[in-house]
């Protein structure tokens, strides 16, 4: 019979307190465990999917918003981006892949966030090394959808199923036109497996995302200090040339639905063509429908990815656009770094730090469970040492109780934490969308082992030298 | 100057036996013939000299200091020996010092001065972690109440007796021995479900089971019924017999006392306390 079975039988004997003492342990390093795994999947996460582009280009404003709102799909867009500035970048000799992405939508079923680009999004790596993998073919029709794995799950849809949009999260303004899923992504562990992708000719004909003509023309100024071109307009097909600038301004009057007035007036005739031809196959021109091919004026990106020929260019171009007052140019490794290291890594400190006074409140508790035991052990502990029992053997008993306490617990803890990180893998995933990995490892969890021994020997040390100091002859006396 | 005398190693252990050091080896006792005896192998794991007593006091002292300040002498014994296998009963006034005599001898309080001998190894000499491995070997004990510990099962308890010893535990002699007390069908019972009959035979098989030179008791039959006072003490004695175990009994009891050829009172040897009306 070594010690650590007599602390084993002297911690049965107890077996209220000490199952009690031992799940307080257990608890406090469940939900550190929970802590780090579930930080550990974060930071993957976030490393992971925002490493695919150099750059990232949207409007002015919070670069984490942007970024944010590009590659997590989470928060709101900003503002958008002309569609003529996408088409610089693209043209741009030292760009090597533009990817717009228009954002704001959701779907009606789920809510998952809709995303309107172009097929090339899909042929291009999304982070190094991995390129998309889907069940079916790229984006071809204006009206084509390609979901991610989690969207297809969750909402039980696959190849031909026709799905709603609802327009800028508005719950009751839903968009008549329906797309068409074309294809389904293979599981990619990244905000993509949450998103529906559409193509951007269909975004842009969905019934409230051109941006009113007036607006867009007051907005191209800004932007580029000069009026747009007639074809930028619509206008380099239509029958007969008004004049650039007054013209515009008035269609727009007509076109506006977006800000809610229509006027027939002057431009009646002008405005009917034009709604004729922009109806196409499509019967309504309502509140929630679609129309045709809008000009490109009207067209509106929410955000640019970039990949550069040469990581050395990269310095330069978001210089360049961020000396403009209208764009910014984010890198978005950095970004997310900044926000790993000082926000979520300060959660992540904050929260081991409370586990881990959660962990030592514990330990005090088999402190005083412990120590409380000693006087009536006392007679128990003089007996051991009439049997021969030295200082040194009783004390080491005193201490494998404790440390039985604290592996024991601690053990049962990481296996709860890790059955708390099973458990709400599911649940997370339903409401974030972020895939956790339910048998994720992080490594600072060895660190517990030996911190578990400490705490063990902190708290036996006390009522072991209690029983260090016994006094045989007198506790056997009693 | 005899050879035993000399300070033999681990001196560091030596506990104030420096006025006895002198002392001439006395010797007289016929069951005592301390010679040359392996002092050296003091650490408790070896059995001593067979010829050897069992236990040897010589010039034994031991004093109490009071929360006033004052000292209280509670031992002063010249020579006291109990022979290999020699069965002693040690009657004496409540507070003559019974129990510091046994607790010198098992090593669990140390003398002041002289010599304490137990199968040839001068305890007295010994730092408190050989006497305390010393005693798991070759010193068994029974008390009157609360001898088990109750998280074990009687056998457990038993098999505690030889897990402080370093030598392997022996299931099968912590069987034998349960049984040769007659609990060889409650082997599995924890000490709330024995009697307290039961229970002091439990004691009994515990502190044999590691064949002791001797055993000590101290007031085993006291708190036991009437009717297995005398179950024990004739389990204790023919036990101690069979193991050729010397045995030292503390009791109060005349009847007890009676049954013994030697019986020793400790006011008789014991120059601490006056034979009557003694404090201590």
């Amino acid at each position: 019979m070594n010690v650590f079975h007599i602390a084993y039988k002297s911690l049965k004997q107890r077996a209220l307190a000490s199952s009690l003492t031992g799940l307080s342990v257990a608890l406090g390093i469940a939900l550190m465990v929970t802590v780090l795994v579930l930080h550990a999947t974060m930071t993957r996460m976030f490393s992971q999917s925002a490493s695919g582009y150099d750059l990232i280009v949207g409007p002015k404003g919070s670069k984490l918003q942007l970024v944010l709102n590009t590659i997590y799909r989470v928060s709101q867009p900003i503002e958008n981006l002309p569609y003529r500035y996408y088409q610089q970048l693209r043209r741009d000799p030292r760009v090597e892949v533009a990817i717009p992405f228009a954002l704001g939508d959701v779907t009606q079923q789920g809510g998952f966030p809709i995303v309107g680009t172009t097929p090339e999004y899909f042929t291009v790596e999304y982070v190094p090394g991995r390129r998309f993998r889907g069940n079916g073919p790229n984006l071809s029709r204006p009206f084509d959808a390609i979901i991610g794995s989690l969207v297809a799950r969750r909402n039980g849809w696959n190849k031909g199923d026709q799905i709603s949009l609802v327009h800028g999260g508005v719950a009751d303004d839903v968009h008549d036109q329906k797309f068409t899923v074309v294809s389904v992504l293979e599981p990619t562990g990244t905000p993509n497996d949450k998103t529906v992708f559409v193509h951007i000719e269909g975004f842009w004909r969905l019934a409230g995302h051109e941006k009113p003509l007036d607006e867009a023309i007051e907005r191209y100024r800004q932007f580029f200090g000069e009026d747009p071109r007639p074809e930028e307009l619509g206008l380099a097909t239509a029958t007969g040339r008004p004049e650039r600038g007054e013209s515009a301004e008035q269609r727009a009057e007509h076109d506006g639905h977006g800000a809610g007035h229509g006027d027939d007036g002057e431009q009646g005739e002008q405005g009917e063509q034009r709604e004729q031809r922009e109806q196409g196959e499509h019967g309504e021109h309502g509140e929630h429908g679609e129309h045709g091919p809008i000009p490109d004026i009207q067209k509106e990106v929410t955000a640019v990815l970039v990949r550069v020929r040469s990581m050395t260019l990269v310095p330069q171009i978001e210089a360049e656009i961020n000396e403009g007052v209208q764009a910014q140019a984010v890198n978005p490794i950095r970004e997310i770094r900044w926000l790993l290291e000082n926000i979520v890594g300060n959660v992540r400190t904050l929260s081991v730090v409370l586990t881990a006074l959660i962990v030592i409140v514990s330990g005090i508790s088999i402190l005083v469970s412990i120590y409380n035991s000693m006087s009536e052990r006392r007679r128990e502990i003089a007996i051991m040492r009439a049997l021969g029992a030295s200082r040194r053997t009783v004390f080491g008993i005193i201490l494998a109780e404790s440390t039985l306490l604290c592996f024991g617990g601690g053990l049962a803890g990481v296996v709860l934490g890790h059955g708390m990180v099973f458990a709400a893998a599911p649940i997370i995933e339903a409401r974030s969308g972020y895939l956790v990995d339910p048998f994720a490892f992080d490594w600072v969890e060895l660190i517990l082992l030996p911190a578990l021994l400490l705490l063990a020997t902190l708290v036996g040390f006390l009522p072991g030298v209690t029983a260090y100091r016994t006094d045989v002859a007198k506790a056997l006396a009693e | 100057m005899s050879e035993m005398q000399k300070p033999s190693g681990g001196a560091g252990g030596v506990r104030g036996d420096s006025d006895d050091a002198g002392r001439p080896a006395v010797g007289s006792s016929a069951a005592s013939r301390p010679g040359s005896q392996g002092e050296g192998a003091a650490g408790g794991a070896g059995r001593g000299d067979p010829s050897s007593a069992a236990v040897e006091l010589r010039g034994v002292r031991k004093a109490y200091v009071e929360p006033d300040g004052s000292v209280l002498p509670v031992l002063d014994i010249e020579r006291f020996v109990l022979a290999r296998g020699e069965q002693v009963v040690l009657l004496g006034a409540s507070g003559c010092g019974k129990t510091t005599l046994l607790n010198v001898i098992s090593g669990i309080t140390s003398a002041d001065a002289g010599q304490v001998r137990v199968d040839g190894v001068d305890l007295a000499r010994l730092p408190e972690a050989a006497r305390d491995r010393f005693r798991a070997d070759r010193i068994g004990m029974v008390f009157q109440t609360f001898n088990l510990l109750p998280a074990f099962t009687a056998l457990e308890n038993v098999l505690l007796g030889m897990s402080f010893s370093g030598r392997r535990a022996d299931v099968r002699e912590a069987r034998r021995l349960l049984e040769r007390v007659g609990l060889g069908r409650r082997l599995e019972h924890r000490p709330g479900q024995l009697s307290v009959g039961e229970q002091q035979r439990v004691a009994v098989a515990r502190a044999l089971v590691k064949r002791p030179a001797v055993l000590l008791a101290d007031e085993p039959t006291a708190s036991v019924d009437v009717a297995n006072q005398q179950r024990i003490l004739d389990l204790l004695r023919d036990v101690c017999r069979e193991h050729d175990v010397a045995l030292l009994l503390v009791t109060h009891s005349p009847e007890v006392a009676a049954q013994f050829e030697r019986v020793e009172r400790l006011e008789s040897f014991n120059r601490a306390v006056a034979p009557a009306g003694a404090t201590r």
